[in-house]
């Protein structure tokens, strides 16, 4: 090829380079939700009760260990799943029961989920149950909440706030 | 039935590859074709991320307040050096992920992950994690929406495997949630892993010798230039701040490094698991797949050895090592093969210096030599070749497996040869058929950048140019000997080249000994230049 058309179609090809990599650099656009859409998103992180309660132990059992292991309360590990529900405009939107973590099943019992909704007026009911030994939910909250378009609501479980959290 | 579909699919988008590379051949030359050096053209990328991050850590604020101003600022402020110099950072990260992902195309197209390649195929996978953890990462130090959108998108990700005790998404919920020390977290991976990858990258080389690590020096300032080029044309610039609050809007998506997180999205977090560990088991695994059985490696004859080290210096994958040599001569060497590093080109036998077909002893045993095309074979091979020449003007050609075929040249006047490597000629053999009865010879071999075993047309070159050993001979008739480079599949190329060296000699009748210092390359290809300093990594 001569040498001024190689050069020529040299600095092309250098230029389709630059334009490959200047365009997927940046290009397509991407949208991660619909614009008239908000996001809520429900995270807790939170150890529930223990699923019994300390007992004493009796002095026959106490007799059985090892004198440095003579403790007088057994105090089980093992926690309470965290079962958590919520209601969007009276429609059940999600039911999960997070399971503590752990080996000995004594850790947190965590929750990730995203619930897109359309932006505008919503009624939330979340419920929270983290005892094993209590019926229904012993955490409740009701709130009426009014999301703009690309807001995220974070519902999350904060014992020292008393509860449930919207933020 | 699966591997045969696998072999022809593979075999279909070579043909279709080596099209497009032809084309680049036409408008670079063979040897600042770019598709013939993207390992190094993924060096030279690195070295400008290495070179451009420098300065730009010197002027990031890693608060949570601070990122996002600094970086700013460096476009605003300063768009003539930082700016230029963050968009290199960031153009470079993305070309070099683009030569990286060609370059492991290209080899794995050519077949070149098995047998004693498996070595720099296996070390090859992890590098592509190391490149995408360094980028990503890179990505979120802007603390703008993208990075704001990637973060969280990775820690949602990350939070499917269930190994996190509190799930990762948890530091990106709300603006309380991102601390200083996040960003020293970003500062530490984004510095480190790169220097894992350059640890990395000196294993994924160490079984090559000489590889190439930085392109020709035209190709590297091409390179350098079209991405500063860019730079100045459309300078990297962040997106609105990271607001926790809000999703973030349209994003101008970096698609090199980001493209599984919208596919996170469109799928599941599962499904792109799936898809990575599926992808890095199967390039861990392809050296397993079967292939053609490996050829007898070389053998050291130590009789004939005498420990010059020619092959050793030779070997384009060091598979030759010297020791002392067992007759107990007192700073003698022998060579000896590392069976599983040998590529069994036959290079050796080419540097031996006892591979010279002069020497008088009925059987030609050299000191080193491959046992499926031994030298004395292809002296034997020669001499009935040249004895079947028909009319005054035979011509020989030697050729090798990996390049053009050479078998389709032969007729009644020409006698082809066809050699693992055209390395593994000694040019003593050029010498001994023009002075056994042949009038030309034809050397061919791989396009330059193009050898299969790296380094056979470059040493063929520079041991015809005399400047390395064994050399040929100045005292042959100039224009008798031909040198052309032809792929396979450019036969029809090489049978023109062919038919020219006919007419030349038939034109001129050569019989006056014309002494020469370079040989002659033909322009199918670019001439090789010898001794450009310039090494081909295949």
């Amino acid at each position: 090829m001569a040498r001024p058309i190689s050069w020529i179609g040299q600095a092309l090809l250098y230029g389709l380079f630059a334009l490959i990599i200047g365009y997927f650099s940046n290009s397509p656009p991407y949208r991660h939700l619909p614009a008239d859409q908000a996001l809520i998103k429900l995270s807790f992180s939170h150890e529930g009760k223990l699923v019994s309660p300390c007992r004493q132990r009796t002095a026959e059992e106490l007799e059985k260990l090892a004198p440095n292991m003579r403790a007088p309360m057994d105090c089980p590990r093992e926690r309470s799943p965290v079962t958590v529900e919520i209601d969007l405009d009276g429609t059940p939107a999600y039911r999960h029961v997070a399971m503590p973590s752990g080996l000995s099943k004594d850790g947190a019992s965590t929750v990730y989920h995203r619930i897109p909704v359309n932006s505008g007026e919503h009624r939330l009911a979340i419920r929270l149950n983290d005892d094993a030994r209590a019926m229904g939910f012993n955490y409740r909250r009701e709130e009426t909440v009014a999301l703009k378009p690309g807001k995220v609501l974070v519902i999350d479980f904060k014992q020292e706030a008393g509860g449930i959290t919207l933020q | 039935m699966t591997m045969n579909l696998f072999d022809s699919t593979r075999s279909s988008a070579l043909i279709a590859y080596q099209r497009v590379e032809r084309g680049f051949d036409r408008v670079f030359g063979t040897a600042l074709n770019p598709w013939r050096h993207l390992g190094a053209l993924g060096f030279l990328f690195f070295w400008i991320i290495a070179v451009t991050g420098l300065y730009l850590y010197a002027a990031l604020d890693t608060s949570v307040d601070g990122v996002y101003r600094s970086i700013g600022r460096l476009s605003r402020e300063q768009w003539y050096a930082g700016g230029v110099l963050r968009s290199l950072h960031r153009y470079a990260a993305d070309a070099f992920v683009l030569v990286t992902l060609l370059h492991l195309l290209r080899e794995f197209l050519l077949g070149r992950y098995t047998g004693f390649r498996y070595f720099s195929w296996f070390t090859g996978v992890p590098l592509l994690w190391f490149i995408y953890i360094a980028g990503v990462v890179g990505i979120w130090l802007r603390w703008d929406q993208l990075a704001q959108f990637s973060a969280a998108a990775t820690a949602e990700w990350l939070d499917a495997l269930p190994v996190f005790a509190t799930p990762l998404i948890r530091n990106y919920l709300s603006t309380d949630a991102v601390s200083d020390r996040l960003f020293s977290l970003f500062v530490f991976v984004h510095i480190g892993v790169p220097l894992l990858l350059i640890f990395g990258l000196w294993f994924h080389i160490q079984r090559i010798s000489r590889a190439e690590v930085f392109p020709p020096f035209a190709l590297a300032v091409g390179s350098l230039l079209a991405i500063l080029a860019l730079s100045l044309a459309r300078p990297v610039a962040s997106q609105a701040a990271a607001d926790l609050s809000m999703v973030p809007g349209p994003l101008a998506l970096d698609w090199f490094y980001l493209f599984w997180q919208p596919l996170m999205y469109g799928t599941s977090a599962a499904a792109v698991w799936a898809f990575v560990t599926g992808a890095t088991l199967l390039l861990f695994l392809m050296p397993a797949l079967p292939h053609a059985a490996a050829s007898p490696i070389a053998e050291v004859h130590p009789d004939n050895c005498n420990g010059c080290r020619r092959c050793f210096e030779d070997c384009p994958y060091a598979a030759i090592v010297m020791t002392p040599h067992p007759g107990g001569f007192p700073g003698r060497q022998l060579a000896r093969v590392i069976p599983d590093l040998c590529a069994s080109c036959g290079i050796c036998a080419g540097s031996c210096p006892s591979s010279t077909p002069f020497r008088s002893a009925a059987e030609l045993v050299t000191g080193i030599d491959m046992p499926q095309m031994p030298i004395d074979g292809l002296r034997r091979a020669l001499e009935r070749g040249m004895a079947q020449f028909q009319g005054g003007n035979g011509i020989v050609v030697f050729g090798c497996d990996q390049g053009a075929n050479v078998a389709s040249l032969a007729g009644k006047d020409v006698a082809s040869f066809s050699l693992t490597c055209i390395g593994m000629l000694p040019p003593s053999f050029v010498e001994y058929a023009l002075r056994g009865g042949a009038k030309g010879v034809l050397v061919t071999g791989c396009r330059a950048g193009g050898c299969a075993f790296r380094l056979g047309n470059r040493w063929t070159e520079e041991r015809f140019a005399g400047m390395r050993e064994p050399h040929l001979r100045g005292s042959l008739p100039g224009k008798a000997l031909r040198v052309a480079w032809a792929s396979l599949g450019e036969e029809a190329e090489l049978s023109a080249v062919l038919d020219d060296l006919r007419q030349t000699l038939a034109a001129e009748r050569l019989h006056n000994a014309v002494p020469i210092s370079v040989p002659i390359a033909d322009q199918i290809a670019d001439p090789i230049v010898p001794s450009t300093g310039m090494t081909v990594h295949g």
